[in-house]
């Protein structure tokens, strides 16, 4: 493998890691709720953000990430207690306007508190590169790889092996059985739009050292965890992983050999012909549906 | 003949009619023309897509992309070629209908988010396109468009462009609700309703899809051409992801599957930001927050639901 293959393959690999993240918080709210949260991308934004703001205000980076977690989802427990819950019976292209209308009012209050600067947050460990055979990697970007691994193995358990995470996806499979069985179904709602924050602003956090943040950073970065839900199958937790790393990858390796200007489109058009032949994604569930 | 002008249609077509001719006494310097004139265009794309979204019941979060190639087709041709307005506007409207139905064929069988997906990737990639073939569009700078003349004659002036959308925004409305009570209009709400059993009953769900992407790809076009001509300008946000978002709420704010609902839609969301810049950097919150609250509390939208207010007051 050459030198350049393996280098853009690493970066893509990176950036994979965190289109996953936030496909994995899409595809939590879309089982809860059948919902699609275009404020995704702002809960990434909150969690770089909150992290800068609070190490400025002298907190140790662990703590200042862990308060900006913290932040992160209390905002979204918010969204859904006073935006989605009260429109639980609205059409569903109603109930996308209103998280759309969250993102923009989440972007106001951003632009407002931290202004419409640049902002930087330090690697975690230093940037002295980590040299791979003929590749490099940086620190953060081992860091952003092995923490979403973390992650996604942590929710893997979660889901599987404890009784509140297979409640959970029993809701998403059966609502009204779930209600039946005992399940308490407006409180898997709110967990779900707090653990998707979470999972968001943790994004956000180990990108920021990359690629800065700003108050509209999650405009772009929300679209492309949609993208990659979409993209390995709406809903499927496993399918949000491989669809963010794959749109990592054929972004990166798109930059790389074809034209950097032109690697979104290049990734949507994969996209799109990936839906053209599974039209509901690389690991969807094929639903046949009811009359 | 009262039942006649009581419809929905005729009656609905004479106050809008009305509504548009008593305007110009409220508009009392060029500045309101201005905000009225970009209110009529926008209500254009709006009764277009409200074919698709509140009829057809698909959704597209791509328009824009529609709008920009109506945009800057007419004003590449006419700048950059020395095409003739006119000629220019109808070629690019055309491009767009020819496009929506290459596009739309395969696009069109994927339902729901998927569908969101799909359209949103096709206007992010025409507007990535726009945005870098600079030597052509201008890249991000924008680029400046002729004037439109029409059999001769140079539009220019708000007072003229007012009227001038003004008509066209009255034949657009007249076009959709005549469309609308057809049986393509019926075949259209039957699909929405379920598509299998609109089939069952012999409805060919995918042309009739079609046929409404494309004629809301033509509104959006027409409406975007108009709309560079009239600025003399035009800039790459006017494709953005942001456009299309700003264009699908017009559409659910004012009350899908309502024409008119459509219109006050894109009046109230085109004036909004004009009296939010008197709150200067919290304009985008209370923007936000203005748009959240409607939807919270009137789901189906501003029509609907004043209607229904007002049935139940009867």
């Amino acid at each position: 493998m050459s030198a350049q293959l393996t280098q853009y393959l690493l970066s893509g690999l990176t950036v994979g890691a965190i289109y996953a993240l936030v496909a994995l918080g899409f595809s939590m709210i879309y089982n809860a709720s059948h919902v699609i949260n275009f404020a995704q991308g702002e809960f990434v934004m909150i969690g770089g953000m909150a992290t800068v703001w609070f190490i400025g205000m002298g907190l140790p980076l662990p703590l200042a990430a862990l308060a900006a977690i913290g932040a992160a989802t209390l905002v979204g427990l918010l969204l859904e207690k006073l935006a989605v819950e009260p429109a639980r019976n609205a059409p569903v292209v109603t109930l996308i306007i209103i998280t759309i209308g969250a993102s923009i009012l989440l972007r106001g209050i951003a632009s407002v508190i931290w202004e419409k600067k640049i902002h930087a947050l330090p690697a975690f460990s230093g940037e002295q590169p980590i040299v791979l055979g003929s590749a490099t990697l940086t620190p953060q970007s081992l860091w952003v790889i092995g923490v979403a691994a973390a992650v996604v193995a942590a929710l893997w358990w979660f889901f599987n092996r404890t009784l509140a995470g297979k409640a959970m996806l029993a809701t998403s499979h059966n609502r009204l059985a779930a209600e039946l069985a005992g399940i308490g179904v407006r409180r898997v709602l709110l967990v779900s739009f707090g653990l998707s924050a979470a999972l968001g602003a943790l994004a956000g956090i180990l990108i920021a050292p990359i690629t800065f943040t700003s108050w509209d950073v999650g405009v772009m970065l929300g679209l492309k965890g949609f993208a990659a839900a979409i993209l390995g199958g709406l809903g499927s937790g496993p399918g949000a992983v491989a669809g963010g790393l794959a749109l990592g990858m054929i972004e990166s390796l798109g930059a790389g050999y074809v034209s950097s200007a032109y690697k979104d489109v290049i990734a949507f058009l994969i996209m799109l012909a990936v839906l053209m032949f599974r039209p509901s994604g690389l690991l969807g569930r094929r639903t046949a549906e009811r009359v | 003949m009262l039942t006649w002008l009581a419809s929905a249609r005729t009656g609905g077509l004479l106050a809008l009619a009305a509504a548009l001719a008593a305007l110009p006494l409220a508009l009392v310097n060029n500045y309101y023309y201005e905000v009225a004139i970009l209110v009529g265009l926008n209500a254009i794309v709006c009764v277009g897509l409200n074919l698709l979204i509140g009829y057809a019941g698909q959704i597209s979060l791509g328009h824009a992309g529609f709008f920009g190639i109506g945009a800057y087709g007419s004003a590449i041709l006419a700048a950059r070629y020395g095409w003739p307005p006119l000629a220019a506007l109808a070629a690019a409207a055309g491009a767009a209908a020819l496009l929506a139905f290459a596009v739309g064929r395969p696009i069109l069988r994927l339902k729901g988010h998927y569908l969101a997906m799909a359209t949103l990737g096709f206007g992010i990639i025409v507007s990535i396109v726009i945005a870098t073939e600079d030597r052509m569009t201008g890249g991000p700078d924008g680029m400046s468009v002729p004037p439109l003349a029409l059999f001769g004659y140079a539009v220019s002036g708000e007072r003229t462009w007012y009227w001038l959308v003004s008509a066209l925004l009255v034949a657009a409305v007249w076009l959709a609700l005549n469309l609308i009570e057809s049986p393509r209009g019926r075949a259209l709400r039957a699909l929405h309703g379920s598509e299998v059993a609109a089939e069952a009953i012999g409805i060919d769900s995918a042309r009739h899809k079609l046929g409404a992407f494309v004629m809301s790809a033509v509104y959006a076009a027409a409406a975007g051409a108009l709309t560079a001509h009239y600025a003399g300008f035009i800039t790459p946000s006017k494709v953005s992801f942001q456009h299309s978002i700003e264009l699908v709420t017009m559409v659910v704010f004012g009350g899908m599957a309502s024409t008119f609902g459509a219109v006050i839609g894109a009046a109230i969301l085109t004036t909004l930001p004009q009296l939010l810049t008197a709150f200067r950097e919290y304009e985008m919150l209370v923007f936000g927050a203005v748009m959240m609250l409607t939807m919270i509390f009137m789901p189906r939208g501003f029509v609907p639901t004043l209607r229904k207010a007002l049935a139940s007051k009867n």
